[in-house]
């Protein structure tokens, strides 16, 4: 299963192994052809290997012995490059095994109508076809994707989410979407499916975290064409050197010209064997990270296109203000003390877990001096908020204190036979046009008052929007509050422009106005009425908790349903390509190093002047080309985890971000390999490798 | 170095930057079609231009069509500049008789001057007829002139249009080059050249008597035209006698005020603008220097002015400095450096390294020509560049396997960097983690292949041509050096053809049927397989549409933006030659000062 509490370390023991032996099956060329870079390493260790095969036999200018070292160090370049990408796969294909031990068959009781009473059939989950209706009753495992037609009961989603406590799904509204997999709790729901087997979310999510369907984006594909132009300069600055060691050898009279051997441990040396044998790592750990963060993108290029948003637009509940709203004030219905709607109201939440439910016992503490009490010695029973009821409250001594949305508590006392006073009515509305919730409190059938609930900005959110806007990426808040409220939450929390009372179409148009100028747009949704917007923005991500229609419409679903994820999916998305950029300066900045530890090398015996480019002091010509080429397979190793794991990103200007990366990746690269190639040439000699 | 040679430098330096805003400023506004006091002149002179050629100048191209434009022009013109080099003999103003020039020098040079390149594999005082020097020399200069400056300005139209699909002209920007910018100034230059004493005429060659008669030996000859040997081997010689010479004259200063504002190159007579009555005078020397870079440095500006952004332009120009400034240092304090073989013999090397340089312009103002002309894809020279020492001719070699991206050829040397510009932002823009921009357009695949194509190109034509001629006996018997020097020599005249130059280290002796041709073949790619891809480039570019900067947009006229560009185009030119220019000019030098 997912687990968002424990996150997977990056280097497993089992996907390890697993890892080590795809790095032998991908030697086949086909796979290799996939990435020029590393394919032209391959075949310069087939042809290095050929060329000791001839050694043996016809002794040449270099050594067996030399060629075979050269030959074997070769083989070991594309088998870490190999080995980088089987461990960034690794992880996927662990998490889809989990996956697929929740794809069980079960067998599902198919209606013949949306009807709990209808007739039942039993039919395995994979016969199951779209359009089909089944019943899912306490303790099944719901057979398919589907709808919510009739019914309401709890899920446990665990399975999918990662997390335990059980969600509501009932027909209508924007928590009808059942996925299969996932087991019900409580009660009975009727699902009509909506997915055919094989094409369900459980099937796109393991074949996501597998890489079987992973295409290359936009800017790995650039990034590709970028790397063969160099390697074709390469292939040709190389090639040439035969042509000019034969003239040099003919001029100075002196020498031999460079061996094939050399001339290939050269090229693979200079060709950008470390970001090209990266590469595919970094995109599918890019991918992998989001999996981590409980996020499945649909498509490679929706995690690309997140790092060049633009302009987020972000839901005012739950994102930028607290989910739970919190007591901020009692309102006594005509003819009431305020301390006895207080009081009340303290009663009917003493027992209520819930955040709003504690704010309301604070509120009556520090504002009415009313102590806390406890329920059990008190004797009272508590009720809980139910979907039916849309009410909580307690039972205590005959009394029946309940609080609740106004149209419920008034269903509550019409019941009782009671009046729901006009006086409530109007202070709940103006309650709600303040942008504020309004709760009534009843006890029995007398209606007391109402508790006002206001929005409380989520602490840290401001910083994080500044943060934001130094990289450049503008926050919109969506709300559907008048004006005035909206102004006020967006001013305390510091975002900088919001859309108030939203309806789809103005969130429609809000995306394509922003787009009409170039931006890139990301958004969260979750209704069915969402779904348009979502369809349009570039980075949409629809919440796990939402309708079926939003899911189809994103391109990314939250498994957390958590609004404030959006943030980091950008910063997955940015630090994707600053590790492809970062590694692929530090990869052609380490050919200057090369360079000087093979050219003097190549030509000491024809220029013996050349010695004076020897300048990290390399003690043979064979054991700076060999030091060389070690290093150049060894330093793919050591970057796999950063390749895993991302460059480590901190929020600031373009400037900033470009500035500290061109001293650590493009200064780094150009000092790091003469000190790598200095110290494996010291250890060649000790070990008399050459 | 003198402090002397160091205040000229910074002369002409700043003479440069101050009129860079001016001409790059008129040349905007001449683009962008602006009415001016010249436009109205000469109104009615482009108006009949695009009559003749069946134009109508509101009718805009896509990138397809003006690349198609583009080649058929410049393939006419090839047709009617071989013929006539084919064909001089039989045609008039030819007082000196010279016979149709051979078939592979006529492809070479044929393709050098469409090519702007302007490679002489001949002498133009014992070759070519005023003629051939009028109609078809000089107006390539022009033309190919033109064409660069026209290609550069639809890819700024690529940068500063949006979602279209067509990016102008090719026959109005090409007029427009010609008639308002080009003709102007060379017409201003030529007079100014006339009034130094540069030759201006039609009339036949002088023979005048020697001032001072010349004694010296001549080999002896056998009836066959071989050298008689002694019995051990040496040459017999007799006294001769020189007492008179024969002065080259004709049509110079129209056709060299040209050849330096157009980055063309191409010299009238053999030794360029050594030659007295190329440049005469040290002022003649300044302007003629001044020329070279005049355009090119301007464009800079033209572009930021285009583009509706100067800093961007601005920028341009202060990469380009970076990397030429510190290499025009470099060649002269390696000029002015003694030579290690003459110092023991007590010879005053105080002026530097004088062979190959004329006494009239000294070391810094070699150096200082030495460097422009190859940082322009100028090619023009003052000092033989096969005589400077092995550091001090590494550095115009440089200049031109850089690409001739630093300052380059007019136009194309502009887009060159740009193409670099975009792989610089493609990588920067990696690094800061978005999808790169460039002048709020997003650069893709497309545009990536493309500018890795107008990299690749020449680079691997250097490298292509060098390497055949230094296995094959006809490449070896053109070198006239032993050891590195003979192999810089090669590696010179490729990295001059590939990249467009067309200066050489004269002694490698370059008019064969084997250089003629493969040169010929490098100048076509170098210049065509970069002009294509930068206009697929731009029409690409004007179909995007335009995206507002924001505060995670990489700024692309910061010093760190400029260093980086300075720093990619350096380093692509250093990863692809280091190991030739360690056999030729690198080994030279360490056994030179061992």
């Amino acid at each position: 299963m997912i687990n968002k509490k424990k996150k997977s370390s990056l280097f497993d023991g089992r996907i390890m192994k697993r890892a080590l032996i795809d790095s032998f099956i991908k030697l086949n060329p086909l796979n290799q052809l996939r990435n020029p870079v590393m394919f032209v390493v391959e075949v310069g260790s087939i042809l290095t290997s050929l060329l000791f095969v001839q050694s043996l036999f016809v002794p040449g200018a270099e050594s067996p012995w030399f060629i075979f070292s050269i030959s074997l160090w070769l083989w070991a370049t594309v088998l870490f490059a190999n080995f980088a990408e089987a461990m960034a796969e690794g992880r996927g294909k662990a998490q889809a095994d989990a996956l697929r031990g929740s794809r069980k068959d079960v067998n599902a009781k198919k209606l013949s109508e949306p009807k709990q009473d209808a007739g039942v059939t039993p039919v395995p989950s994979s016969q199951l076809r779209k359009g089909d209706y089944v019943l899912v009753e306490p303790g099944d495992i719901i057979p398919g994707d589907g709808e919510v037609v009739a019914g309401v009961a709890s899920v446990n989603e665990s399975a999918i989410t990662g997390e335990s406590a059980p969600v509501i799904r009932e027909s209508g509204g924007d928590r009808s979407a059942v996925t299969g997999g996932t087991i019900v709790l409580s009660d009975w729901i009727i699902v009509q499916i909506t997915a055919n087997p094989g094409e369900t979310f459980l099937d796109r999510m393991i074949s996501m975290v597998e890489g079987a369907k992973r295409q290359k984006t936009p800017n790995e594909i650039a990034l590709d064409i970028l790397l063969a132009g160099m390697t074709i300069i390469f292939l040709f600055a190389t090639a040439t050197l035969l042509p000019f060691s034969m003239f040099s050898v003919a001029a100075a009279g002196q020498g031999n010209p460079a061996t094939i051997v050399v001339l290939v441990s050269l090229l693979v040396c200079l060709i950008p064997t470390t970001i090209g044998g990266l590469l595919s790592a970094i995109g599918i750990a890019g991918m992998d990270r989001l999996i981590q963060a409980n996020v499945i993108a649909t498509s490679g290029r929706a995690v690309e296109a997140a790092g060049d948003v633009d302009v987020l637009l972000l839901d005012k509940t739950g994102t930028i203000t607290l989910g739970n709203r919190q007591a901020t004030a009692f309102i006594p219905a005509k003819g009431r003390e305020i301390n006895a709607v207080a009081d009340t109201a303290q009663l009917a939440s003493l027992a209520d877990e819930t955040p709003e439910g504690r704010s309301i016992v604070v509120l009556a503490k520090t504002e009415y001096g009313i102590r806390e009490r406890d329920i059990t010695s008190l004797g009272a029973k508590f009720i809980p908020f139910s979907a039916q009821t849309r009410m909580s409250g307690v039972d205590l001594n005959g009394r029946q204190i309940r609080k609740g949305a106004a149209d419920a508590v008034a269903a509550f006392v019409t019941s009782k036979g009671g009046v729901f006073p006009a006086d409530v009515t109007v202070t709940v509305d103006e309650v709600a046009r303040e942008g504020a919730t309004p709760l009534v409190v009843t006890d029995g059938k007398d209606v007391l008052g109402v508790i006002r609930l206001n929005d409380i900005v989520k602490g840290g959110i401001r910083e994080r929007f500044a943060e934001l806007r130094k990289m450049g990426i503008s926050t919109v808040m969506i709300t559907g509050d008048n004006p005035m409220t909206a102004a006020a939450v967006a001013a305390e929390a510091g975002v900088d422009d919001f859309l108030a009372q939203a309806t789809p179409e103005t969130k429609l148009a809000l995306i394509r106005k922003h787009q009409a100028g170039g931006k890139l747009v990301a958004m969260t949704g979750d209704g069915t009425n969402d779904a348009p917007a979502l369809a349009q923005a570039d980075v949409a991500v629809a919440m796990n908790t939402g309708t079926q229609a939003a899911k189809e419409a994103g391109n990314m679903v939250d498994l957390d349903s958590n609004p404030t994820k959006l943030i980091e999916i950008v910063e997955i998305g940015k630090q994707l390509l600053m590790t492809r950029g970062t590694l692929a300066t530090f990869s052609i900045a380490n050919d200057v190093a090369k360079y000087f530890a093979i050219l003097p090398a190549v030509f000491i015996a024809t220029y013996p002047q050349m010695a004076v480019l020897n300048i990290m002091g390399l003690q043979t010509p064979q054991s700076a080309i060999l030091s060389a080429v070690i290093f150049n397979a060894v330093i793919i190793i050591a970057l796999i985890p950063l390749a895993l794991r991302g460059v480590t990103y901190r929020p600031g200007g373009a400037g900033i971000v470009l500035r500290n990366n061109i001293l650590i990746y493009g200064v780094g690269g150009l000092i790091v390999p003469f000190i790598g190639i200095k110290l494996i040439d010291m250890l060649v000699n000790f070990l008399h490798l050459v | 170095m003198t402090t002397n040679g160091i205040i000229q430098i910074i002369l002409y330096l700043t003479v440069l930057g101050l009129l860079v805003k001016p001409l790059g400023s008129y040349m905007a506004k001449v683009y962008q079609g602006e009415s001016l006091l010249i436009t109205r002149v000469l109104g009615p002179v482009e108006r009949l231009i695009y009559r003749l050629l069946g134009t109508r100048p509101e009718e805009e191209m896509s990138w397809k069509m003006y690349a198609v434009a583009c080649l058929l022009f410049k393939f006419a013109f090839f047709i009617l500049l071989f013929t006539l080099m084919r064909i001089q003999g039989i045609l008039p103003l030819n007082p000196q008789n010279f016979p149709g020039v051979a078939p592979d020098l006529s492809f070479n040079t044929a393709v050098s001057f469409i090519t702007n390149t302007n490679w002489q594999a001949y002498g133009g005082e014992s070759t070519m007829s005023y003629l051939t020097q009028m109609s078809g020399l000089a107006v390539q200069n022009f033309v190919s002139a033109a064409q660069g400056m026209a290609v550069l300005v639809a890819l700024i139209r690529g940068f500063s249009r949006r979602t279209t699909s067509t990016i102008g002209n090719f026959w109005v920007d090409l007029t427009r080059s010609f008639l308002y910018i080009l003709l102007p100034l060379s017409l201003i230059m030529a007079i100014i050249l006339v009034s130094q004493g540069v030759v201006q005429n039609l009339s036949p060659y002088k023979t005048v008597p020697l001032v001072q008669t010349i004694n010296y030996d001549n080999p002896k000859m056998d009836a066959n035209g071989k050298a008689v040997l002694t019995s051990d081997g040496k040459p017999v010689t007799e006294p001769a006698k020189a007492t008179e010479q024969s002065l080259p004259l004709g049509p110079a200063a129209s056709q060299i005020a040209i050849k330096q504002l157009g980055t063309n190159g191409g010299g009238f007579f053999n030794v360029n603008s050594a030659h007295p009555y190329e440049n005469p005078t040290p002022f003649s020397n300044f302007l003629e220097m001044l020329a070279i870079l005049l355009i090119p440095a301007a464009l800079c500006y033209t572009f930021g002015r285009m583009i509706g952004d100067r800093r961007q332009g601005w920028a341009l120009l202060a990469a380009m400095a970076v990397i030429f400034i510190p290499l025009l240092f470099f060649c002269y304090s390696s000029e002015q450096a003694a030579n290690p073989f003459l110092s023991p013999l007590g010879i005053d090397q105080s002026g530097g390294n004088m062979e190959g340089k004329e006494l009239r312009f000294g070391v810094a103002n070699s150096a200082l020509w030495a460097t422009a002309t190859t940082a322009a894809s100028n090619g023009s020279v003052n000092a033989m560049h096969d005589s400077f020492s092995p550091l001090g001719g590494l550095a115009p070699m440089v200049l031109m396997q850089l690409g001739e991206v630093v300052f380059g050829g007019v136009g194309s040397g502009l887009y060159g960097l740009l193409a670099f510009a975009l792989v610089a932002v493609f990588i920067s823009g990696l690094m800061v983690g978005r999808t790169p921009e460039y002048l709020g357009k997003k650069i893709e695949a497309y545009e990536v292949k493309m500018a890795a194509i107008v990299i690749l190109v020449p680079c691997c034509f250097v490298l292509l041509g060098t390497a055949i001629a230094s296995v094959t006996a006809d490449g070896i018997a053109g070198i006239s050096n032993p050891g590195p020097h003979g192999f810089s020599q090669v590696l010179y005249a490729f990295s001059s053809m590939a990249n467009n130059n067309g200066s050489a280290f004269a002694g490698l002796n370059a008019n064969t049927m084997f250089y003629n041709t493969l040169g010929g073949i490098a100048m076509l790619f170098g210049r065509f397989w970069t002009m294509i891809p930068i206009l697929a480039i731009a029409g690409s570019l004007a179909s995007k549409k335009y995206v507002q900067p924001s505060a995670g947009t990489l700024p692309t006229h910061t010093p760190l933006f400029i260093l980086f560009l300075a720093s990619v185009v350096i380093i692509v030119g250093a990863l692809t030659f280091f190991p030739t220019l360690g056999l030729g000019p690198i080994a030279e030098h360490l056994m030179l000062y061992k």
